[in-house]
């Protein structure tokens, strides 16, 4: 709030520090942020490959991974603390620094100003300090693997009694702190983004862009930071609260009677309980945090692509909303087998199951703006088309586990790690690249390959399925998540040769993405130079030139006379009109 | 004259004619014809931190009703200099008041006076905080004594760190006020900072209630 407004020059600064590395300028922030989560990506997508290549070969002797990691593999063996920190790592690094900050922080600083016709954040001050905000965290966070007893290892939801013990396992001591601390660097960061969004949007619309015409990305994004910034809150107190058990002794979250070893802790009286509260009442906003950018970015492309205006825009909106409402009250169905009253569980399988119809409608509205249309296959489009098939795929089994009495043998099993990598990851992960592949010549000014897109489509979406969907009958065989080595119980002693092809498909998924990483760092430099429009699609980014100047118009901001979705109008001589066109332009187009 | 004054607060503010340089900061409320607002963007801004504020503190106050409901639950006395500090963070918000009343009258010098007042009573509410925390230590009552204590010293800590974010943007204010930026009908950053300073004050009335009258 100290910042009211920053005086904005129309000129770009000239030296290279402040154009590129202090830059407040939204587009610099937005790849910097871009930029950085796809580094993270490549790191946690590393663990990830070593996560499964231990369930795969549990407690195998890998002599050359014991060079590289000689601690948490020492004689090359990985050891079970070792894992746990990896998939902890992984998830966390995964949800919050990769598809929080790529989809949301990255994209959204770069789209939102030029979708909605400005030339600027409403405070860019704040818009690079929140980039250099959440810079440390992912510092803290990747250093954590070099602390004493290696990096936090109590998952991504870092239940209590685990994470407020500092002698529990390793991780919970050095690096459970700095779990932590990182995290509120994340959370400070996405705090100032998301004021910085719902004012820019609010107020800073271009002449004529009233609510009704916004793109219905810049409505995801709108919604998202609306959500981060009302849930975020419960994990700070959450998180200081934590602190305070674990250094201070407090008994927040710890209760009497609790031994490490040998010996009686002091604490007594607090709930462990009241952490998977706190946790998933962001937790469960947070994941369609990650999910609703997607949901925007696959509209648009679906649309441009099509050549269709969306099917019932107003509808469209309106499940956004509602699924951003109810996300609020169905945190309980992570919990139903936590120790809560069965009234309490029915009351969210309610909320839980009636999130599915909005979501139904989205997709069926899909499916309808697609309906024998002649579409374009390009790369973008293949994968907002992936983003659909996910989102359905991963639906379905979530409404299997909101239903408390299915869930009580589906918890905590494969079957979970199935569902959320298709509908959060999954999705997510998909709308990053659909936005890639589609903004790429605004962000670059240069093309993409786009036989490489759609190789990498190819290859991502057939390893996607292959390495996840085997995972439900895992689940459904009882094979639990988070465990070290299956193959010590006799019954899950069977399904080991599942483990090995799924293992097999992830390090063929994670090799596709090295297609990814060359088309685009090889297109940042050697790309086909882009046009302004190469898509020919409506929206007000188009208008600018690509890339865009400072101050994203060379000229007077655009006007907007439409909403972003007059796509193959009848009488229209071209098969689009963008937002800044107006009636008499149209009326000179008209045929004949 | 008025009326020149408010074209230039209205230019300085990014102004509707959004195309006259000053960035994107134009099109206040979008200059849609159906959807404008007449909201300021600091305005906007601030409520959106209030709002997250105030989740921040409904998160601390479900884990305070759970928590408060445990067995061993005792409760701690008021530490006495609560009340006295208590009234001062009060009386700096009718300073505050005074202050910008004084604004309206355009006596300048009257303005930052309070101003300087104001940020010194928080500043006063701060040391007094910690003056309770040295009583309450001083009987024996430390911060993992019982969990309402913990709960007293983190909620009294969580607050004081917000209203220091309250003194600087007050002095950030005051600096405005030194530099003569403010005319008689574009004092944002003033009316922004009281909107926060009452928060905060208000914030603490109810931490207070909730800690020893509930
Ligand atoms: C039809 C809508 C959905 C329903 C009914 C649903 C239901 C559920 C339920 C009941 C669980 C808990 C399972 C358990 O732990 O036993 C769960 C877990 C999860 N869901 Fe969903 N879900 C839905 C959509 C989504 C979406 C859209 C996302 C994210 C974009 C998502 C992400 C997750 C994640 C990350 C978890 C696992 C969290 C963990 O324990 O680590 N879900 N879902
Ligand atoms: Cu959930």
């Amino acid at each position: 709030m100290a910042k009211v407004h920053e005086p904005h020059v129309a000129h770009a600064p000239q030296s290279f520090i402040r154009r590129y590395i202090f830059s407040t300028d939204h587009k610099v922030i937005g790849i910097q942020y871009y930029v950085t989560a796809m580094l993270t990506g490549v790191v946690a997508g590393i663990l990830a490959m070593l996560v499964r290549l231990n369930l795969a070969w549990p407690a195998h002797e890998w002599p050359l991974l014991g060079k590289l990691f000689p601690v948490g593999m020492e004689f090359g063996v990985m050891k079970p603390e070792f894992y746990i920190s990896l998939f902890t790592m992984h998830g966390t690094l995964m949800v919050f620094f990769v598809l929080s900050l790529a989809p949301v922080s990255g994209f959204g600083n770069f789209l939102i100003p030029l979708q909605i016709g400005a030339r600027d954040m409403a405070y860019p001050f704040l818009n690079a300090l929140s980039y250099w905000t959440v810079l440390p965290g992912v510092i803290i966070m990747l250093s954590s693997f070099f602390a004493e007893g290696g990096a936090a290892a109590a998952g991504w939801t870092s239940y209590a009694p685990l994470s407020a013990v500092q002698e529990a396992i390793p991780g919970s001591g050095m690096g459970q702190t700095l779990w932590i601390i990182g995290m509120v660097f994340f959370i400070a960061s996405f705090t100032m983004g998301g004021l910085n969004f719902v004012t820019t949007i609010i107020n800073l619309r271009t002449k004529g862009m009233s609510m009704r015409r916004l793109p219905l990305t810049v409505w995801a994004l709108f919604l998202v930071a609306i959500l981060g910034l009302l849930a975020f809150p419960a994990l700070t107190a959450a998180a200081v609260m934590l602190l305070f058990d674990r250094h201070f002794g407090t008994s927040f979250f710890l209760p009497a009677g609790m031994y490490v070893g040998d010996k009686l802790l002091a604490h007594q009286g607090g709930t462990p309980l009241l952490w998977q509260h706190l946790f998933w009442f962001l937790g469960h906003p947070e994941v369609y945090i990650l999910m609703l950018p997607a949901m925007g970015f696959t509209s648009d492309i679906i649309a441009t692509f099509s050549r269709r205006p969306i099917f019932s825009y107003p509808v469209m909106v309106l499940s956004m909303v509602a699924i951003g409402g109810l996300s609020f009250v169905v945190w309980g169905h992570h919990m139903f087998l936590s120790g809560m009253s069965p009234y309490l569980g029915m009351a969210f399988t309610v909320t839980t199951l009636v999130i599915a119809i909005p979501s139904a409608v989205k997709t069926f509205n899909w499916l309808a703006t697609l309906w024998r249309a002649k579409i374009e296959f390009t790369a973008p489009m293949l994968f907002a088309l992936g983003i659909v098939s996910l989102f359905v795929t991963g639906g379905l089994s979530g409404i299997f586990l909101g239903s408390a009495a299915a869930d009580i043998p589906l918890h905590d099993t494969y079957f979970v790690v199935a569902h959320f990598h298709f509908i959060m990851a999954g999705a997510s992960l998909f709308g990053v690249f659909a936005a890639t592949y589609y903004w790429f010549p605004k962000m670059f000014g240069r093309m993409m390959n786009s036989k490489l897109g759609k190789l990498h489509f190819w290859l991502t979406f057939v390893a996607y399925y292959s390495t996840f969907f085997p995972m439900h009958y895992l689940g459904i065989g009882g094979m639990m998540r988070r465990i070290y080595d299956p193959t010590v119980y006799q019954y899950l002693a069977p399904m080991q040769p599942v483990n090995v092809f799924i293992t097999l498909s992830a390090f063929v998924l994670g090799a596709a993405q090295l297609l990814f990483l060359f088309n685009f760092f090889w297109s940042v430099y050697k790309g086909k130079k882009a046009e302004q429009n190469p898509w020919n699609a409506n929206t007000l980014e188009w208008t600018a030139a690509s890339p865009p100047p400072h101050g994203n118009w060379e000229g007077p901001l655009p006007t907007v006379h439409r909403w972003p979705y007059d796509y193959s109008v009848p009488d229209v001589s071209d098969d689009y009109i963008p937002q800044s066109v107006s009636p008499a332009e149209v009326q000179a187009r008209k045929k004949g | 004259m008025e009326v020149l004054t408010k074209e230039k607060a209205k230019l300085e503010r990014g102004g509707v004619d959004f195309d006259k340089g000053s960035g994107g900061l134009g099109g206040e409320g979008g200059g849609s014809p159906e959807g404008a607002l007449p909201i300021h963007t600091g305005e906007i801004g601030l409520w959106a931190l209030l709002a997250t504020i105030t989740m921040l503190f409904a998160g601390f106050t479900s884990a305070y009703v759970v928590r408060r409901a445990s067995s061993d639950w005792q409760p701690i006395a008021v530490p006495s200099l609560l009340w006295f500090n208590t009234a001062l963070l009060l009386s700096s918000s009718v300073t505050l008041e005074v202050a910008r009343s004084f604004l309206k009258r355009w006596r300048l010098e009257a303005l930052k006076g309070w101003l300087v007042v104001t940020a010194l009573l928080g500043m006063a509410f701060i040391a007094g905080q910690l003056l309770a925390w040295r009583q309450l230590a001083a009987q024996g009552v430390y911060l993992p004594t019982s969990p309402h204590s913990s709960f007293f010293f983190v909620l009294t800590g969580v607050h004081a760190v917000h209203l220091l974010g309250g003194v600087l943007a007050l002095c950030y204010a005051l600096v405005q006020a030194w530099r003569f930026h403010y005319t008689p009908v574009h004092h944002d950053p003033l009316a922004l900072c009281a909107t926060y300073w009452h928060f905060v004050d208000g914030l603490w009335i109810y931490l207070f209630l909730m800690l020893f009258v509930w």
